[in-house]
């Protein structure tokens, strides 16, 4: 009894074993690191959730190349040496022939010669210029440069007429290099920087550094950081009665932040964002409205929570590997680069794309719009 | 704006986020008082008390006068458990074996919040309504008020309580010597139990007050664990009045730093203005020199 038990189990796990290989081809595996956790995790759930999203959506319209696509998505926790060890891992183990991400710069730089050496591109969907300047061969980039929102802001203070501007950045990654960008394109501009103050990420109190702003004949402040600290900002800007314009950078470009700062104290702040933002104002004939509404429909269905421009990024760097997977024919990781490269005028959520040799951005300024807060929502700007 | 108000706006500001760094600190106070253990966790109830304030009222639907209360009510039994559960079990062991505990527990409430509540940040509403008050060119919000208000009644609460109480000087003695106090019949285990109510209490209170001007997160509690420490230790480690007065006084030095030095360097100029105090008096401020028994 016993032995005919054991026979018939053999056989059947022999028949599931044959099923399984003689079934579907082998998946495409692309390997994905995102800081789902730690305090990078504001870019890394939306990320993590848009690329399961696609992963399902994709593979239900046939794959690619007639292929699954096998998205393997690990956590970097927002450190830069656990980046490192998941790039290992979907190297050597899981051998993927594409990453996506990480979500934060520290990281990228990070993972970058294991990427280099392995030959396999990278798309990664951190912010900071140096990613791709100078333009490293296997490593692309998804989300505007930081120089990008700033040369929106300076067109915007320029058209207003003001030239003296002050400046509070935050003394983390995302606010330093927003510093240095302000400061250096800033003479190019026409603009003077007449106060330049920096507040701590987790500060709760910047009425210091807003008295100080206060006292001199700066015309707009620009204040760069990630939530929360902006939305202090414009508290204490409204406490202390300043009336003078408020820039925000296109990191707050969030329902979360108008919720944080109070639709009162955010009225009539100015900030570069993109178009997912307020995609309901975006023309119906616009090359980009389309996707964004798909994407917003899809995600919003599915995780029953508002979209986030950060979830964006991750979208578009596996729709353009697809498209250069598509281009190319192949999976092939050299294959892949080289019609990656010579992707032109591939709309996506974030902007239009145009890579080449030159560039491993592709956007410009057009990327963004100017948004003004008005009674709790995003208004465009013409 | 005059130089005049420009200086009053900075130690305003300084003096409202400064009251919370004293309310940790008291919060340190009272469990080094009864049990000579510095509650690394104490950064915890403070985050827990906005935290649970802001859910009760969001997802409870429990209005904000009742919501406020009873995230106090209810941090204070996490404060009582924490001791049950955590510190009374190893008894007796040196009081570094439980300073250890305490940053374990920090860890573990701070998990469990992110866990819950989401790594999100929020807001809570004002206690009261209107616009900022003008005072002399500088702006002082109502809500600065109630924290100023609340933080002095707590403050003088516990210097009555400490001073003035038998249950008060019945805690004093513990952590003076245990097993003394113990013979002159004192019951140490409530006394314990008590000081960790009593420090939740605070801290809670600390961090529901000063929510709407702040902001909360899951992890708030680990920069206010750290401000009301060295607030102690400003204040003189063990006295209640000291622990404000340090922690108001840490919050002015750090506004005037990014007011009149550099706000990149803000925290460097208050933390080594403080080493020179405490260079000065190493008991700090308030603190009464001890004599080291031999």
């Amino acid at each position: 009894m016993m032995k005919k038990a054991t026979a018939c189990l053999l056989a059947l796990a022999a028949l599931v074993g044959l099923a399984a290989t003689s079934g579907a081809a082998e998946p495409i595996r692309v390997g994905a690191i995102f800081s789902v956790t730690g305090p990078a995790s504001f870019l890394g759930e939306p990320e993590r959730n848009t690329v399961k999203m696609l992963e399902e959506s994709i593979n239900k319209s046939g794959g690619v190349l007639g292929r699954p696509v096998e998205i393997i998505v690990y956590d970097d926790e927002s450190d830069a040496t656990k980046a490192v060890t998941a790039v290992d891992r979907l190297i050597k183990k899981d051998r993927v022939v594409a990453v996506v991400g990480p979500s934060i710069t520290g990281s990228t730089l990070a993972i970058v010669p294991k990427i280099e050496e392995a030959k396999i591109p990278l798309v990664s969907c951190a912010a900071a210029k140096k990613i791709v300047e100078p333009v490293k061969k296997w490593v692309f980039k998804t989300p505007q440069s930081d120089a990008l929102a700033v040369k929106k802001i300076y067109q915007h203070v320029g058209k207003a007429g003001i030239s003296k501007i002050a400046i509070i950045t935050a003394s983390d990654g995302y606010g330093a290099a927003g510093r240095e960008e302000l400061k250096g394109l800033a003479a190019a501009s026409g603009v003077t920087v007449v106060a330049d103050e920096v507040y701590g990420p987790k500060d709760t109190d910047m009425t210091a550094q807003l008295t100080k702003i206060k006292g001199t004949d700066a015309q707009a402040i620009v204040c760069w950081g990630t939530n929360p600290g902006p939305a202090v900002i414009a508290r204490n800007r409204v406490q202390l009665g300043i009336r003078t314009p408020l820039y925000m950078s296109h990191g707050v470009a969030s329902p979360k932040f108008i919720e944080l700062a109070g639709a009162e104290n955010a009225e009539g702040i100015l900030l570069p964002a993109g178009r997912l933002t307020c995609e309901p104002q975006v023309p119906a004939n616009h090359p980009q409205k389309k996707i964004l509404s798909t994407y917003i429909k899809d995600y919003e269905a599915k995780f029953k929570q508002p979209i986030s421009t950060f979830g964006g990024y991750a979208y578009d760097a596996v729709l353009l590997l697809v498209q250069a997977m598509k281009n190319a024919n192949s999976s092939e990781p050299a294959a892949v680069r080289d019609a990656l490269e010579k992707i032109r005028g591939f709309h996506a959520t974030t902007g239009e794309y145009n890579f080449s040799e030159k560039d491993h951005n592709g956007l410009t300024e057009e990327a963004f719009v100017m948004v003004r807060i008005t009674k709790g929502d995003w208004e465009l700007l013409k | 704006m005059t130089a005049a108000s420009a200086l009053l706006q900075y130690v305003i500001s300084g003096a409202t986020v400064g009251s919370t760094y004293g309310l940790a600190a008291l919060g340190f106070t009272v469990i080094y008082n009864t049990t000579e253990i510095i509650n690394f966790a104490q950064g915890e109830f403070v985050m827990l008390g906005g935290m649970l304030a802001v859910f009760a009222l969001r997802w409870g639907g429990v209005p904000l006068p009742l919501a406020v209360p009873l995230a106090v009510l209810i941090v204070t039994a996490v404060g009582v458990l924490v001791n049950r559960l955590t510190i009374r079990p190893v008894q007796g062991r040196s009081p570094l074996t439980m300073i250890i505990i305490t940053i374990g527990v920090s860890i573990l409430l701070r998990g469990g919040a992110m866990l819950i509540f989401g790594k999100d940040t929020f807001s809570l509403p004002a206690f009261s309504q209107g616009g900022p008050i003008d005072l002399g060119g500088a702006t002082l919000l109502p809500q600065s008020l109630w924290v100023f208000g609340i933080t002095l009644l707590t403050v003088l609460g516990m210097k009555f309580f400490f001073d003035r109480t038998l249950t008060g000087k019945a805690m004093l003695a513990c952590a003076c010597d245990r097993k003394a106090a113990s013979l002159m019949g004192i019951h140490v285990d409530s006394m314990v139990t008590l000081s960790f109510a009593f420090s939740a209490l605070v801290g809670a209170l600390g961090g529901v007050i000063l929510a709407p001007i702040t902001l909360t997160a899951y992890d708030v509690g680990i920069l206010l664990g750290v401000k009301g420490f060295a607030a102690c230790i400003l204040g003189g480690l063990g006295n209640p009045f000291g622990a404000v007065v340090g922690g108001i006084l840490l919050g002015i030095l750090e506004s005037l730093g990014a007011g009149l030095v550099s706000s990149g360097y803000k925290d460097a100029v208050a933390f080594i203005i403080m080493l020179a105090l405490l260079f000065w008096r190493p008991s700090g401020l308030f603190g009464s020199a001890r004599a080291e028994r031999v």
